[in-house]
């Protein structure tokens, strides 16, 4: 099975405080930690083991910079066979659906069975997956948490809907499915594996190589915009227990007593 | 302001879900002149059960039946709606796990914008809508801008917007179904499982010691075990714990896993994600231990610890225990 998977590089909020800058009207982007978006790595382990037992090959792309490249070396570290990028000055700016169009535009270039994305982005929505397959044709199905390749171009899946339960289904390929957190445990990297691919050349295709009409794309053509970022004005907030570590221990058992928490 | 208000209606077993009347909010806050119509995809029987009780509160239900809409499949619903919906209007959507699967999609279908997980709309300037929504896991938010001069579909997150006390409607239901015609799907719905149960059930305890990604590592569980043992109660956590196994997922709280209403909360290591708000229910009194300040979940705790809980939590339970061999 030739697989696609598209993913993409953030700010890593396990290893940063997003904070806003001095002026107000972005987030302090120096010093950031970059990392893999934590549900496209997901995808990539599912991915793999979908060809260890099938056969096949899996790719992985990213619509950005150079300095993305870094997360298509982790995941040809981890096992992926290719990591393109996709990149122009035509695509910045682009909203979700600018990012669609230009991984639609990869996808045709190439025949894949499967596309996979992550649920969502760190500073996303939920809504390149389901928009590309709308844009391919393809079906699709969100927050997918197992795959099970069945005879005959179907897969066996299951969503996850509220409360633990899984919804149970059969999709014909090719489809776009987006994975969520949890369906697999993702394998280690080490840094040795990074340093086997650090020369592997990465193929960049711009918006001509794609097909993607440039005025289709980018901030011209966003729909969506983003104009600030900005901490909204907290409610009553929480009573912030000041004191040693003791003495707020102290103190926070007698507010559990008061609630009828501890006898 | 012409652009017709859609608010597509979640229901199941003949009840309508709650989003429907927040969904009604949300509309009111684009347009306070439009009244908004609901938008009811389903079959049989239940179908109009759901559009006659929706006539109480929507002036204009459009019904949508479709002998294939027995199980609400999203892939089957987009289509649909794609041929119901008129040009140009605007669907609003709750952005859960049906939201998630049916929105993105549907606006490509109608050639719309689209709009994720909306916290806040801010009304209508010119052509842009303008809503807040939030980014990495609620720290920031952000103004955003969306055209809807081709109309728009905007998820709105569940229990972002306040149902108004609104004034009974006298709503007629119109029948659309026709204008849906035949519908095939390559996603086929087999069957529903409902998760094991868990060793203990977290939705009836009192006191939950409840762990996130702040627990760092596996091996650091015991310590919030102590703590619970030392209160006589058990712990639960957030979704990064079961991804990691570290956890069984009959412990998670949250959307997508346990909804739980105990007396007393304490949140440890834990953001405070609307996912797993979602799941917490009955006002307890929540306690949030956290290193970061800043971090969402002290908008909701009644009381904040900023510190490292991995030293925290075993000093608290060191004075627990003291406690309880003075008391015995
Ligand atoms: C469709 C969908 C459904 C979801 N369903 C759920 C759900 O049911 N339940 C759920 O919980 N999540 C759910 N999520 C995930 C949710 O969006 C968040 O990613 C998740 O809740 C974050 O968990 P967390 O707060 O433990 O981790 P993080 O957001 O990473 O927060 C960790 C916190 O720990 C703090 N911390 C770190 N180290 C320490 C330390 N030593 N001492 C004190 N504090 C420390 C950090 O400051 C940070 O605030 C869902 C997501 C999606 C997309
Ligand atoms: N720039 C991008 N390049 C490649 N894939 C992306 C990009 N942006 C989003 N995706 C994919 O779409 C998923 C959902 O992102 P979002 O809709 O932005 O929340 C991500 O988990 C990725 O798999």
């Amino acid at each position: 099975m030739e697989i696609l998977v598209c993913a993409r590089r953030v700010p890593d909020t396990s290893e940063n405080e997003i904070q806003l800058n001095s002026a107000g009207n972005d987030i302090e982007r120096d010093d950031l930690v970059y990392s893999i978006n934590e549900p496209d790595n997901y995808a990539v382990e599912e991915a793999l083991q979908i060809v260890a037992k099938s056969g096949g090959n899996v790719t992985v792309a990213t619509v950005g910079t150079d300095e993305d490249e870094e997360i298509l070396r982790r995941e040809m570290a981890m096992g992926a066979n290719k990591g393109v990028l996709l990149s122009d000055d035509a695509f910045n700016g682009s909203d979700g659906k600018g990012i669609a169009t230009v991984l639609k535009g990869f996808v045709q270039k190439g025949k894949f069975d499967l596309v996979l994305t992550g649920v969502q982005a760190e500073d996303g929505g939920a809504q390149v997956g389901g928009m590309l397959a709308a844009m391919l044709d393809y079906p699709f199905a969100s927050l997918v948490n197992s795959i099970e390749v069945l005879d005959g171009n179907k897969l066996k899946i299951s969503r996850e809907i509220e409360g633990g339960n899984r919804e149970m289904s059969e999709i014909d390929l090719p489809c776009v499915l987006s994975i969520q957190t949890g369906i697999n445990e993702p394998r280690y990297v080490g840094m040795r594996g990074i340093r086997q691919v650090a020369s592997v050349e990465i193929p960049t295709y711009g918006a001509s190589d794609l097909g993607v009409d440039p005025k289709s794309v980018g901030e011209a053509a966003a729909n969506v915009k983003r104009d600030d970022y900005f901490i909204p004005a907290l409610g009553k907030g929480a009573e912030i227990l000041q004191g040693s570590n003791e003495e707020i221990a102290t103190k926070l058992i007698e507010l559990m007593k008061a609630k009828g928490g501890l006898q | 302001m012409t652009a017709r208000i859609f608010a597509y209606i979640v229901h199941k077993a003949g009840v309508v879900d709650d989003s429907a009347a927040e969904l009604l909010a949300a509309a009111k806050t684009i347009d306070p002149a439009e009244t908004p119509t609901a938008l009811v995809v389903g079959s049989g029987a239940e179908l109009d059960t759901v559009c006659s009780n929706l006539c109480a509160t929507f002036a204009k239900v459009w019904k949508v039946a479709n002998d294939s809409f027995a199980y609400l499949n999203a892939e089957l619903i987009r289509q649909a709606l794609a041929k119901v919906v008129p040009q140009g209007s605007i669907v609003l959507v709750p952005h859960n796990h049906f939201g998630i699967d049916l929105g993105p999609g549907l606006s490509i279908k109608l050639n719309a914008a689209f709009v994720p997980d909306v916290v806040r709309i801010d009304g209508v300037d010119g052509t842009n809508l303008k809503v807040v929504r939030q980014e990495f896991g609620g720290q920031v938010s952000t103004h955003v801008r969306c055209n809807i001069a081709n109309g728009a579909v905007i998820n709105v997150r569940p229990g972002a917007f306040k149902p108004a006390e609104s004034a009974p409607a006298a709503g007629v239901a119109v029948d659309k179904s026709a204008e849906v015609g035949p519908l095939t799907t390559e996603r086929r719905y087999l069957t529903t499982i409902v998760p094991e149960a868990g060793d203990v059930d977290i939705t009836k305890e009192p006191v939950l010691v409840s762990i996130g990604r702040g627990i760092g590592e596996k091996d650091n569980i015991p310590i919030a075990e102590e703590l619970a043992e030392a209160l006589g109660a058990v712990v639960s956590c957030s979704r990064p714990v079961v991804d990691a196994k570290w956890l069984p997922k009959s412990r998670q709280v949250g959307s997508s896993g346990q909804t739980v209403k105990p007396k007393i909360y304490l949140a440890c290591g834990i953001s405070g994600s609307f996912q797993h708000l979602a799941g917490l229910k009955g006002n307890p009194f929540v306690v949030a231990i956290n290193k970061n300040p800043k971090a969402p979940i002290f908008q909701v705790a009644e009381v904040g610890i900023v510190t490292d809980m991995l030293e925290f939590i075993p000093e608290l339970t060191n004075k627990v225990r003291e406690m309880k061999q003075v008391s015995a």
